[in-house]
């Protein structure tokens, strides 16, 4: 018989004191679309259950002159029908939207994508890509971390015991920027990703990127932020040499494994693929956001 | 351990109920509130035959706790025809013969109602898309979104 008990605070004061006082028994609960099944198939047998739902701070959106703030629980569905996050940060919402079905984008949440930490999290890229920064609370108070250095790898993150992840913070999406993600998978929807690439890049007056960031999903014990692929663009029209150098730095970064979605050799081929894809759509998208 | 003591909506009725913590919400609506109509497949969130609306969010019950529908508002499969007249989607799913065995039925019919009434002119796409978490192994998909198609037409009026 389960001795597990549930708490929903109503502040994050209250959350991070439950936490702290449950000594690394505790488990938080967003949506439970991962930490259910990790209950049902006796993987997790946490003490508490810390339903952070009922706090305001992490299930409102707030859109101002800085950026946006994503609350870590506000389900995704949400997240896709918020029309201004959707023009800025489209490659984001592409993720979100490549997130399991409509019944798990319902409850499924940024934080819990986030702090599963699955190497294939489809939201992650994207973020990752849109320079987005994860907001902290824990014992020791709150800190700021890009969301880059939460994951480590499947399953682990540089949370300390007690810290919660409350928000996702996006800039407003610069003139002349753009953003996209892409994957691959055999199915259309229902699927993990086999390979994610996300890019986020920004053009001068000219035309030549000035900015650009690389992310992949899927082809390392987390998502990686390669800079490299990013240098292959900056100063460039992102012309077809370009891209192709981007391509080859997107393989030279990744170090996937073989499994039964897809083997080594198989993902380090199509990796350079989507990151080019990716590039080219965001490149689009940069154009056209004048 | 003590139970929670949990009330909520269901269907437009208050209910309460007792549930442990690792109870989930379609253990709670099958065993606790007896409403048979919702179905468990996969209990993993890859079917949608426990399909349900939750303060008016499909979802799937096996994916959520019993505690959690504290003060919340569900609806069912029970809910959906009014007295004994079938709601359009349920009439829709008869004559089209959307259906052989049943089990993902009322899942689907759920999450079709959530999709008309977002999209009242969904076109093929945007109804498989829709139901993508809903799978079907005995009808091949086919019958079931031309009736979701069919019952849209007759709800539009069209």
């Amino acid at each position: 018989m389960s001795e597990m008990r549930y708490e929903a605070p109503k502040t994050l004061a209250a959350a991070v004191a439950l936490l702290a006082a449950a000594s690394g028994g505790a488990r938080i609960l967003a949506g439970g679309t991962d930490l259910l099944i990790q209950l049902r198939t006796g993987r997790i047998e946490p003490s508490l259950l810390v339903d952070i739902k009922g706090i305001p701070e992490m299930t409102s959106i707030v859109a101002d002159s800085s950026g946006f703030r994503l609350g870590a629980a506000v389900t995704l569905m949400q997240l896709t029908e918020h029309q201004a996050l959707a023009q800025e940060w489209p490659g984001v919402i592409d993720g979100i939207k490549f997130i399991g079905s409509i019944q798990v984008k319902g409850r499924a949440t940024l934080g819990g994508n986030l702090c599963n930490a699955s190497p294939a999290a489809d939201s992650v890229p994207a973020l990752i890509a849109a320079g987005a920064v994860a907001s902290i609370i824990g014992p020791a108070g709150r800190r700021e971390t890009p969301v880059a250095e939460i994951a480590t790898g499947p399953g682990r993150t540089t949370l300390t015991p007690g810290e919660i992840v409350t928000a996702l913070l996006l800039p407003r999406q610069a003139r002349h920027s753009g953003d996209a993600y892409l994957r691959f998978t055999p199915r259309t929807e229902m699927d993990i990703a086999v390979v994610g690439a996300a890019v986020h890049l920004t053009l001068d007056e000219r035309g030549i990127c000035s900015q650009a960031r690389v992310a992949l999903g899927a082809v390392a014990s987390r998502a990686l932020l390669v800079p490299e692929a990013a240098a292959a663009v900056i100063g460039t029209r992102v012309d077809g040499p370009a891209l192709a150098c981007l391509a080859e730095a997107a393989r030279a970064a990744s170090q996937p494994i073989d499994d039964k979605r897809g083997t080594r050799e198989f993902r380090l081929r199509i990796v350079g693929v989507m990151a080019q894809r990716a590039a080219e759509i965001a490149l689009d998208r940069a154009r056209r956001n004048s | 351990m003590a139970k929670h003591h949990v009330s909520a909506t269901v269907n437009g009725d208050g209910v309460e109920f007792l549930c442990a913590t690792d109870q989930t919400l379609l253990e709670v609506l099958r065993d606790e509130l007896h409403l048979n109509g919702t179905k468990e497949g996969c209990g993993t969130g890859d079917c949608g035959a426990c399909s349900v609306m939750l303060d008016g969010r499909l979802v799937c019950s096996c994916l959520v706790l019993g505690v959690e529908a504290e003060g919340r508002r569900i609806e069912t499969i029970e809910g959906m025809a009014v007295g004994q007249e079938l709601h359009v989607l349920q009439r829709k799913f008869l004559e089209h013969a959307a259906l052989q065995c049943g089990i993902c039925t009322p899942g689907i019919l759920i999450a079709a109602r959530a999709l008309l009434a977002r999209n009242p002119d969904p076109t093929e796409a945007e109804v498989r898309y829709w139901l993508a978490g809903n799978l079907c192994r005995c009808t091949g998909y086919h019958k079931i979104v031309e009736a979701v198609q069919d019952a849209a037409r007759e709800m539009r009026g069209a």
